[in-house]
């Protein structure tokens, strides 16, 4: 018999040994999982909740902000033409505008284009009818900035100089409310990543707490294994399988959840935005919010299992 | 085999565990170490498996010097080692098959030659066909048997055992010091603790003993020679 130690292993049985050695741990803390499933689901179901909240939020958020988006696209500037002004002289205007590096598009709206447009929309056809063959409209040029956030920025000296057209009588532009509403939605963003990053904390804290209730539960079996010669990364491998085990299903949980969530909304949201003659319908951008989930649960439950390893599997054998 | 130079173990608290201990266990070999309680056995065999290092001097196995062995090389190390506890330390939650594939498992064997290492480990140790039990149902001596099938699967080179037959009555503790010949006979170094003088003197192997952390008794085989080959 030798008697003198080899300490390394052959490199392709070192990768052999490697693989084997995942693979093992992989359905040992599978198995692990399956024989104690209510603990390991409670477990899930907790982080579940907690994806699912501010989940929920952002994507509320992103439809919000879709909303608003599709109100951006009529962004444009009504400039009302003083009634003595004719079509040719209009037009004319609106190419001159058309011209400015801040103006996209111009169309004009001409005062029978718009008489024509009003007598269409029910309920006006009486105070039409009340002024006879005068048409009491003025031509209206509608002026496309164009689009982006530094566009708008500029808008309001594009407002301005329309004003001061001798040509022009009235200039309606208000963007104020949207710049509003996206700030509020920006407000809400941040304040949801702030929750987000509490829970995604909280997360790992439960995953943690149940990965460190586990070594303890197997205090024995790892000191065995120590002094049978299991390296750390032996020892910390099941736990961290099931620490991400706890996190995936976690994340699906959470899909669940919102989308169970966005379902009993999709209703009302639906009937609402029939009110606002919208089309607007919630969206949970499906299949890649449920890998999303999945994937940053995973991540955090392996992250909670890899601090509990790490402070918890100094166990030496001097026990 | 295994070599001690001078070794004294001195523990945070003071207490000194061994002092000054020098011996050889040559290869294939089979020695006992006796003594009381608390003269330093377990200590000895902890500086052996690397759970502790020495104060002073210098423990060799298999050709390493554990004082200077790194903490990563240490798994490795003990890979070659076959530990028997005394209470049998099997986790009662596995078969007795998954008890004694742990070492294999840790080797990263492939899922056939544990299979088979394992049934031939059960067959050497007289439990062919209790594979498939838990290690409650099985008896004090059936138990410690899965112990030592566990320390020789992996086919060791060193196989040290820390009182073996503690909790078990005199026919029982024969029956196990003879399976730990029959691997003495098939090249095993092997060291056993144990503080049953009775049993130690049915057999004739050479015994080391401590007292008070000195060893008091070194047989000549044991003996270190100056420049002497372990």
């Amino acid at each position: 018999m030798n008697s003198t130690f080899d300490l390394d292993r052959a490199p392709k049985r070192r990768l052999k040994s490697w693989l084997t050695g995942h693979l093992q741990s992989l359905f040992s803390s599978l198995g692990l999982l399956f024989r104690s499933p209510g603990a390991a689901l409670l477990t899930s179901a907790v982080i579940g909740v907690a994806l699912a909240l501010p989940t929920g939020f952002l994507l509320l958020l992103n439809n919000a902000e879709r909303l608003g988006r599709g109100w951006e696209g009529n962004t444009e500037i009504s400039v009302f033409l003083r009634m003595e002004v004719g079509d040719g002289e209009a037009a004319r205007l609106a190419r001159e505008i058309a011209l400015r590096r801040d103006v996209d598009r111009v169309r004009v709206v001409s005062r029978a284009a718009a008489l024509e447009e009003y007598k269409q929309r029910s309920g006006f056809t009486d105070v039409i009818a009340a002024f006879g063959d005068r048409n009491p409209l003025p031509t209206v040029l509608l002026v496309e900035p164009p689009r982006g956030i530094e566009a708008l920025a500029n808008v309001a000296g594009l407002v301005a100089s329309l004003r001061a057209m001798p040509e022009v009588d009235l200039v309606l532009y208000d963007l104020k409310w949207l710049r509003r509403f996206e700030g509020i939605v920006g407000t809400l963003r941040r304040g949801t990543m702030i929750l987000a990053s509490l829970l995604a904390l909280g997360v790992i804290l439960i995953v943690g707490n149940t990965i460190r209730l586990t070594i303890d539960g197997r205090r024995e079996e790892i000191l065995i294994a120590k002094l049978c010669g299991a390296t750390d990364a032996f020892i910390r491998r099941p736990f961290l399988y099931s620490g991400l085990w706890h996190g995936m299903v976690g994340g699906l949980i959470a899909a669940i959840l919102v989308g169970v969530g966005f379902e009993l909304l999709r209703g009302p949201v639906a009937h609402l935005a029939e009110l606002y003659h919208s089309e607007f319908a919630l969206t949970t951008q499906g299949s890649s919010t449920i890998l999303r989930l999945v994937m940053i649960g995973g991540a955090l439950g392996l992250g909670g299992a890899w601090a509990a390893v790490a402070r918890h599997l100094r166990i030496e054998e001097t026990a | 085999m295994i070599r001690f130079h001078g070794v004294s173990k001195r523990y945070a608290s003071g207490h000194e565990a061994l002092c000054d201990v020098s011996f050889r266990v040559p290869a294939g070999e089979m020695v006992f170490l006796t003594g009381h309680s608390g003269a330093g056995k377990s200590t000895l065999l902890r500086l052996i498996t690397a759970i502790e290092r020495s104060t002073r001097g210098q423990v060799i196995v298999g050709g390493l010097n554990l004082s200077r062995l790194p903490r990563r090389r240490v798994p490795a190390f003990r890979r070659h080692l076959g530990v028997v506890f005394q209470n049998h330390r099997l986790l009662m939650s596995r078969t007795v098959r998954d008890n004694v594939a742990l070492p294999l498992v840790i080797g990263g064997y492939g899922h056939g030659e544990i299979g088979r290492r394992v049934r031939a480990a059960l067959d050497a140790v007289g439990l062919r066909g209790k594979g498939d039990a838990y290690p409650v149902t099985l008896s004090g001596g059936e138990q410690q048997r899965v112990g030592i099938a566990r320390a020789v699967v992996h086919r060791p080179s060193v196989v040290l055992s820390d009182e073996p037959t503690g909790n078990l009555d005199p026919e029982l503790s024969d029956e196990i010091m003879h399976l730990f010949e029959r691997f003495h006979q098939v090249g095993v170094t092997i060291v056993i603790a144990s503080h049953d003088i009775a049993l130690i003197e049915r057999m004739s192997y050479p015994v080391l003993r401590l007292v008070q952390g000195a060893l008091t008794e070194v047989p000549a085989a044991c003996a270190v020679q100056a420049g002497g080959a372990s």
